[in-house]
């Protein structure tokens, strides 16, 4: 459905996007990762063709965006970074201008319309000004503007943000059902977002693509295991000799102190990369007559994967 | 075509839903009204000759108030981003904006034609009085209309400020008001051209109901020029 090759863009003397390569089939949902001024809304904006790329290709349905570029806009529905409305206009008269444009057949405008009003619940402030509406309901009538020519490609810049929670959820709900028919590529910097609707993660840092996979995937393998481990009765534990123990445990990579519970205990934090370490801790542990009295595996999330990947 | 309707309606009602609409039309109207009638009955002539002779110069400040907002507005509060990514050209976008505040202009001019009756009523004899002009100095105002709001719109597109937009489209249209005033201090073939360039020396042809091409074909490219500048500016910002 989209294929970018060596994308690249700069504004004046920032380069915001230094060659960015990659595909989107069709009937993904695509969740596009990356700190501000990464380059995000620019590849979306380029994608959307409202923005000309200075190197590079970039094809939607097999179209190249500039050559084709009316005709890929008919398929492709946008949702701008910021949601930019005619305030002054109606949300009926604005949705009916939009549909004029970009020539929904007269036929059809009518149930089109009622379609994307129903499925964004619009239906109670049809008549109102945008300038008055709130924040969740403006969104919800730039999704509509977006998705009410049925485009096969939807592109949302950070559908979510400003949002209140409920807000968020609704609108979540809405991107799941709309990705089940349609090929979705959206822009956000809340992480669990995209853990909770997208199949797959790119993360982007300083214009260039640093990840890409199933969001569930990116990181797997590495982690955490914190220990809280006691002496026997009648023993003393001595922090060093603990640690060297733990040391020596295959797959642990790197061992720091972390919080006890008191009272003659010691806790630790094991770092691994690949092996799940806690079979050998606690062979350890019995093998050294140390008590564990608590192990917990954390597995590294999307949000320190970003962290790692995206230098902050 | 069906597309550039659409903005140009959008854009008309979107105009005639606030009060910039009735402030420019009826200053229009106030102006025009009081500079003509406070000379007519001293003239002692009915015709509509000293109409005519001012409309250039309001319309010098009337056009860019305008067009200012025309594109600069979009380009402040980022609807631009979403005209842009419509599936239509940019051409599209520069016709409909202009075919609106054309028509925006023709409504001012309707609501002025009651002088006419007025004046014609004032002659001895209604059925001599010379409809000629009225019809040419109508039908030049317009033409020069036409090319000062496709001047007003680039210097929209300029920038994302609207009074940006309304000071750069007000001096240009005023240079091509004023070109011909200066061309005495010129040698004769600079003069001519000077005069050829300005928009008040083919409109005094017109306004005396002689409708000749060279005239119609100025204004016509100055109107052209001025909406294919404004189709480039659109395609920079995309930049």
């Amino acid at each position: 459905m989209v294929k970018i090759a060596g994308l690249k863009k700069a504004y004046g003397a920032t380069q915001a996007l230094k060659g960015l390569d990659f595909s989107v089939p069709k009937g993904q949902v695509v969740g596009l990762l990356g700190p501000n001024g990464a380059g995000k809304s620019t590849t979306m904006r380029i994608l959307a063709g409202y923005v000309v790329a200075d190197e590079g290709t970039v094809q939607v349905g097999g179209e190249d965006v500039v050559a084709g570029s009316v005709a890929t806009r008919r398929r492709i529905g946008y949702l701008p970074e910021n949601n930019p409305l005619y305030e002054e206009m109606m949300v009926v008269d604005f949705l009916r201008f939009v549909a004029e444009v970009r020539q929904v057949p007269r036929a059809q405008q009518r149930q089109r319309l009622e379609h994307a009003i129903e499925r964004c619940g619009l239906s109670t402030v049809l008549g109102k000004d945008i300038s008055q509406l709130s924040k969740g309901y403006r969104q919800r009538v730039g999704l509509a503007q977006a998705i009410l020519h049925e485009p096969d490609l939807l592109i949302l810049d950070e559908p979510t943000s400003g949002l209140d929670p409920n807000q968020i959820v609704e609108i979540r709900h809405l991107i799941a059902e709309l990705g089940k028919e349609k090929t979705v590529i959206l822009s956000t910097h809340i992480l669990s977002e995209v853990e909770a609707t997208c199949q797959r993660v790119l993360i982007i840092a300083d214009g260039k693509l640093v990840a890409d996979g199933a969001p569930e995937q990116l990181g797997k393998g590495e982690g955490t295991v914190t220990v809280v481990v006691a002496s026997r009765v009648g023993l003393t534990l001595e922090a060093g000799t603990v640690r060297s123990v733990l040391e020596a445990v295959p797959g642990v990579s790197r061992v720091e102190t972390s919080e006890a519970e008191g009272g003659g205990t010691l806790g630790f934090a094991l770092r691994y990369q690949n092996e799940d370490p806690r079979r050998g801790v606690f062979e350890a542990a019995v093998k050294n007559d140390l008590l564990l009295l608590e192990m917990r595996r954390q597995q590294v999330s999307l949000e320190e994967t970003f962290r790692k990947l995206t230098g902050a | 075509m069906g597309t550039t309707i659409a903005i140009a309606r959008r854009e008309l009602s979107t105009f005639f839903n606030s009060p910039i609409a009735y402030i420019v039309l009826s200053g229009f109207l106030l102006v025009a009204g009081w500079l003509y009638f406070g000379t007519l009955f001293l003239g002692g002539q009915a015709s509509l000759r000293a109409f005519f002779s001012i409309a250039p110069l309001l319309f010098v400040f009337f056009t860019p108030a305008m067009t200012m907002r025309l594109i600069a507005e979009e380009k402040k509060s980022g609807t631009l981003e979403l005209l842009l990514t419509l599936p239509i050209d940019d051409w599209q976008v520069v016709a409909g904006k202009f075919l609106a505040a054309l028509a925006t202009v023709a409504v001012g001019l309707a609501c002025t034609f009651p002088y006419a009756l007025t004046v014609s009523s004032l002659t001895a004899q209604p059925d001599t009085f010379d409809w000629g002009p009225v019809f040419g100095g109508y039908a030049g105002l317009l033409l020069m209309a036409a090319s000062f709001l496709a001047i007003g719109l680039w210097a929209s597109a300029l920038s994302k400020n609207q009074i940006v937009g309304f000071i750069v489209g007000l001096l240009l249209c005023f240079g091509f008001y004023f070109v011909d005033k200066v061309a005495v201090l010129f040698p004769a073939g600079l003069a001519e051209l000077l005069q050829f360039l300005s928009v008040d020396y083919h409109f005094e042809n017109v306004a005396r109901g002689v409708l000749d091409t060279r005239d119609v074909l100025f204004y016509l490219s100055l109107t052209f020029a001025g909406l294919v500048l404004t189709t480039r500016s659109l395609a920079l910002a995309r930049r």
